[in-house]
């Protein structure tokens, strides 16, 4: 049996986009996969909203993109980070490292 | 940047959407194939490993879809597409479009046209800087509002800590003549305190302002000019100031021009002003002009005082008589002072008719709204098996009902457009039908604000009128609609249909009412004993200017002289004079005094004429007791005063006045004045209006009063047209002088006409107001009735199949017709019982709740209705059962 998935927290799939496209340009599939191999299954990420975060990260100017051909000759888009992309990343990190030790103290305090 | 990127990527889709449509595409496409692929490389067979992907990811068509609609683009791709599909749909029913777009052109051109013409009125601010800091200060009387005195204003300028600047304008406006080469001419002009314009805040555009030093007694004569008399007499001479023109007589010279906007509210009609130069000194000698009631004040605020704090102060000087300021009884201030914002003061008489009337014409949008809902309600109907269609084939009902809004904002903005236009020409007869004393009634245009009222009505107007018959259309019981696309039961939306009807029937029989109880008042009000005879009879106002006239008795030998000369024009049969004219706005009281009187606590203040002897004979006055004036009252003798039958029943009730003395205006309450002699009683006339009922008057000759009034209205008895008089009478009078200026040349029943402006122009806006509805709400029961009977067709062919008479069909329609009607009556019924209370102060003798009106109109209502109902009844008589029977 799988492991049960769970859907990408709200709000943190840019995060996790940019994070995987750190490493090296991808296309969609490979990005939607990566998640969930680093997440170990527990992230599932839903292809629609993968692809339209995936136009609206580039219309901001965080990634490039490329089409590439395939051996079956599909034409296929790989994304890339760019400069900008890099600083929203290190933001959005800090951010989410910021938000996540507060929620994990409060619940030690609760605990 | 961001943004720009937005941009740029937005438009190239746009720009080039199969190509980015392909883009999306191959990606989707891409994805499934990775996807597909890592399935089979699990161990699936690739029929199964499509499937298994297809189940996880969704359908490639609907992730296109998803990706797609992500961009702003796609908003306006939609925009586009709705309208040019509403456009289309529009087309094709060119009979609906055109009904639709008309009813609600009328509905929103109305309604602008109202809007701009009281925007300037009720909402603008005035047209002065700060004009919230400007208040208007009235003396009072009882609650009631008075003018105040010179004295009153200097005592107040020179006590109060609350205004930066304090003026007072004379309110009878001050009429210089000017002869010119072609006809003598009088000028309205108004006669101010030095800082007038400061208080208002407009200074003159080019030359100085008026100084305290100009404001003395006897001082220079100087004078500032509007605009409009300096481009329409002196060709907008650019060396104006400091040049000297003749006026009265004397030579003013002219220090100042007003800017060309300059909009002057306290008395629209002057085109000059001049320095007040009153006398400042002798304050305790009580018989002068400066102790005259007939200055208006007003007051620019300190920064930071309210008009709260300033009424306060006011009133504690009112209540607190300083030696140094002695007051005489009749401006001792006991009752206060009332002071308000000027916009609210210089509006007050007509806001409530002007509320009225755009709450009116507001009611006829809402019907004209009512109306076009119905039709696309019934049209929704027609569409439910297209709308059925496209949501079984999944189209999303938030899509659709953003289409069919889209369709009635199209239709809206159609409307609106035509609306403008309509706007446009109604505004035009608006204003020239308007009473003359509209304040700002120049201002009226459309203007952006009118503009913006004509967009927010026109939107507003296509989501509500939308909303109702969207939500029904895409209603999402499939079942019913697909079968209903056959055609065979009525649905809910007849029961919508209804109660829209019922309410448009409602909102007309408010109109209805409204226009019935104005109708009723002028009626009333001109059926009003005015206490004259106002047929045959012309009016002209003469004018003497010059210094040839400064003494009485030459004054009074011109305006006896020019009576004789009216006299002898054929076609007249007499001719009087006096020093007003009732009905004509004319205003001039005095107080009264009475030797052993019944009634001496009550301060009595009466309207005085000066009149020709001949007076009350000519303008059909009856004499009640005693006799009339004669030529032998004249200079030097007793005085000798008829008094009106209401003055002498409320003074000596019971009694009779006749033979008692009297003392009238400068003479009141000077016991070394010998009293005067009333020696008769007339009937009562109206003076203020036909509505005011103060009728308390006295009249003595014009040679026995104090002084010679100037100007003299001439009232002249003829027979035929008495119009076509006044150019003969002109001539005669001005081969007396031919340098005096001829006024107000009017027949006495249209100074009557004139002094019911207000109303009359109220009750011709309802009374149009009124016609639409009418006919509207007989449209919409027309439809309503029209629509059930075809889809009942079926039901009634059965039903004659089964022996229904026609009668009885139609009975069961008309009954159906008119059952909406009475609820519609009903509901309109109450609402006209609380309406009414709107129009309660244009009302003139009736009750808001009259019952004759709402009767008579209740009857017109089912009458129409009936004829409404009429036609579809008589269809669904006609229906043929074989036919009926037969198309199933």
């Amino acid at each position: 049996m799988e492991p049960p998935t769970t859907d990408v927290i709200q709000g943190t799939l840019d995060l996790l986009i940019l994070k995987t496209l750190s490493l090296e340009p991808m296309h969609g599939f490979g990005i939607a996969r990566r998640v969930q191999q680093i997440s170990r299954g527990v992230f599932k990420v839903n292809p629609g909203s993968l692809l339209t975060a995936l136009q609206r990260l580039e219309r901001a100017g965080w990634l490039d993109s490329e089409w590439r051909h395939t051996e079956n000759s599909r034409r296929a888009k790989y994304y890339r980070l760019t400069g900008r992309g890099k600083k929203q990343l290190e933001a959005e990190t800090a951010d989410w490292t910021r938000r996540a030790s507060a929620i994990s103290r409060l619940l030690k305090a609760e605990g | 940047m961001s943004f720009l990127r937005q941009l740029a990527h937005g438009l190239r889709a746009l720009v080039n959407r199969r190509a980015a449509d392909r883009d999306t595409a191959d990606e989707v496409g891409h994805f499934f194939d990775l996807a597909v692929a890592e399935l089979i490389a699990r161990g699936h067979s690739p029929a199964d490993a499509r499937r298994l992907a297809q189940l996880d990811l969704g359908n490639a068509t609907l992730l296109r879809e998803e990706v797609r609609s992500s961009g702003w683009e796609h908003l306006l791709e939609n925009l586009v597409a709705d309208l040019r599909y509403a456009a289309r749909r529009l087309r094709r029913s060119p009979g609906f479009t055109v009904v639709s777009a008309v009813t609600l052109a009328l509905g929103i051109g109305a309604s602008t046209a109202i809007f701009s013409a009281v925007y300037p009125t009720l909402f603008a601010p005035l047209p002065y800087p700060a004009p919230s800091h400007i208040l208007m200060i009235w003396d009072s009387n009882e609650g009631e509002r008075s003018a105040v005195t010179f004295h009153t204003y200097r005592e107040v300028a020179q006590r109060n800590h609350s205004f930066q600047t304090l003026a007072a304008a004379d309110v009878p406006l001050w009429q210089p003549s000017v002869t010119s080469a072609t006809q003598p001419e009088r000028l309205d002009g108004q006669r101010v305190t030095a800082d007038y314009f400061r208080v208002l805040g407009v200074a003159p555009a080019i030359g100085r302002d008026f100084r305290r030093s100009d404001d003395v007694l006897d001082g220079p004569k100087v004078v500032i000019l509007s605009d409009t008399l300096w481009r329409l007499r002196f060709a907008a001479d650019p060396e104006m100031v400091g040049r000297q023109i003749t006026l009265d007589g004397d030579l003013w010279t002219v220090i100042g021009v007003m800017p060309r906007s300059f909009e002057n509210l306290m008395a629209p009609a002057a085109r000059l002003w001049r320095p007040m130069q009153y006398d400042t000194e002798h304050a305790s000698k009580f018989n002068t002009r400066e102790w005259g009631h007939h200055m208006n004040m007003v007051g620019r605020l300190m920064p930071g005082v309210s008009p709260g704090l300033a009424r306060r102060e006011l009133n504690e000087i009112a209540r607190d008589p300083l030696p140094v300021f002695p007051r005489p009884p009749w401006a001792n201030l006991k009752f206060g002072f009332i002071a308000n914002p000027l916009q609210g003061e210089i509006t007050r008489t007509v806001r409530p008719a002007l509320l009225a009337i755009l709450g009116g014409v507001l009611l006829v949008l809402a019907i004209a709204c009512v109306n076009v809902t119905n039709l696309l309600l019934a049209r929704g109907a027609q569409r439910r098996g297209e709308m059925s269609v496209r949501l079984a084939l999944g189209a999303g009902r938030e899509r659709l009902i953003r289409q069919l809004l889209t369709e009635s904002l199209l239709l809206a903005a159609a409307g609106g457009a035509l609306g403008l236009l309509v706007a446009k020409l109604a505004l035009g007869t608006l204003v020239a039908l308007a009473p003359v004393d509209l304040p700002r009634i120049g201002a009226i245009t459309i203007n952006g604000a009118v503009f913006a009222f004509a967009l927010a009505v026109t939107t507003l107007i296509g989501i509500a009128v939308g909303l109702v018959p969207a939500l029904h259309a895409t209603r999402n019981d499939l079942q019913t609609g697909l079968r209903e696309a056959s055609r065979r039961s009525a649905g809910g939306h007849q029961f919508t249909r209804r109660t829209l009807v019922v309410a448009e029937v409602a909102l007309a029989l408010v109109l209805l009412v409204s226009a019935g109880l104005l109708l009723r008042s002028l009626e009333r009000l001109f059926s009003v004993n005015t206490g004259f005879r106002a047929a045959q009879l012309l009016t002209l106002q003469v004018h003497e200017a010059g210094h040839r006239y400064d003494a009485d008795s030459a004054r009074f030998q011109f305006i006896e002289q020019a009576r004789e000369a009216a006299e002898r024009v054929p076609g007249v049969a007499a001719v009087a004079f006096t020093s007003q004219l009732p009905l004509s706005g004319d205003q001039d009281g005095y107080g009264v005094e009475f030797e052993n009187e019944y009634n001496p606590q009550d301060d009595a203040a009466a309207l005085r004429y000066a009149v020709s002897p001949n007076y009350f004979e000519v303008m059909g006055i009856p004499l009640r007791r005693g006799r009339l004036l004669t030529a032998h009252d004249a200079a030097g003798e007793a005085r000798a005063v008829v008094i009106s039958e209401s003055l002498a029943q409320r003074k000596f009730p019971g009694a009779d006045p006749v033979g008692r003395g009297i003392r009238i205006g400068p003479g009141s309450g000077n016991v070394k004045e010998p009293w005067a002699i009333i020696v008769g009683v007339v009937g009562n006339v109206r003076q203020a209006s036909l509505a005011v009922n103060e009728t308390d008057a006295v009249y003595t000759t014009a040679p026995q009063w104090y002084w010679v009034d100037n100007p003299m209205s001439l009232v002249i008895r003829g027979s035929g047209d008495v119009a076509a008089l006044a150019p003969a009478i002109r001539r005669a009078i001005w081969s007396v002088d031919k340098d005096q200026p001829i006024v107000r040349v009017a027949t006495m029943e249209q100074v009557v006409a004139a002094s019911e402006a207000q109303r009359h122009f109220a009750f011709v806006l309802f009374q149009a107001f009124a016609l639409v509805a009418l006919v509207l709400a007989a449209t919409g029961i027309y439809g309503v009735l029209s629509g059930s009977v075809t889809e009942r067709t079926r039901e009634l062919g059965v039903r004659a199949a089964l022996g229904a008479s026609r009668g009885n069909i139609l009975g069961l329609i008309l009954r159906q017709g008119l059952a909406l009607t009475g609820m519609g009556a009903l509901l309109g019924l109450a609402a006209a019982m609380a309406a009414s209370q709107a129009i309660a102060s244009l009302l003139f003798g009736i009750s808001r709740l009259d019952a004759i009106t709402y009767l008579g109109v209740v009857v017109l209502l089912i009458a129409v209705s009936g004829l409404a109902c009429s036609l579809p009844a008589w269809r669904a008589a006609r229906i043929d059962p074989a036919t009926t029977l037969r198309a199933e």
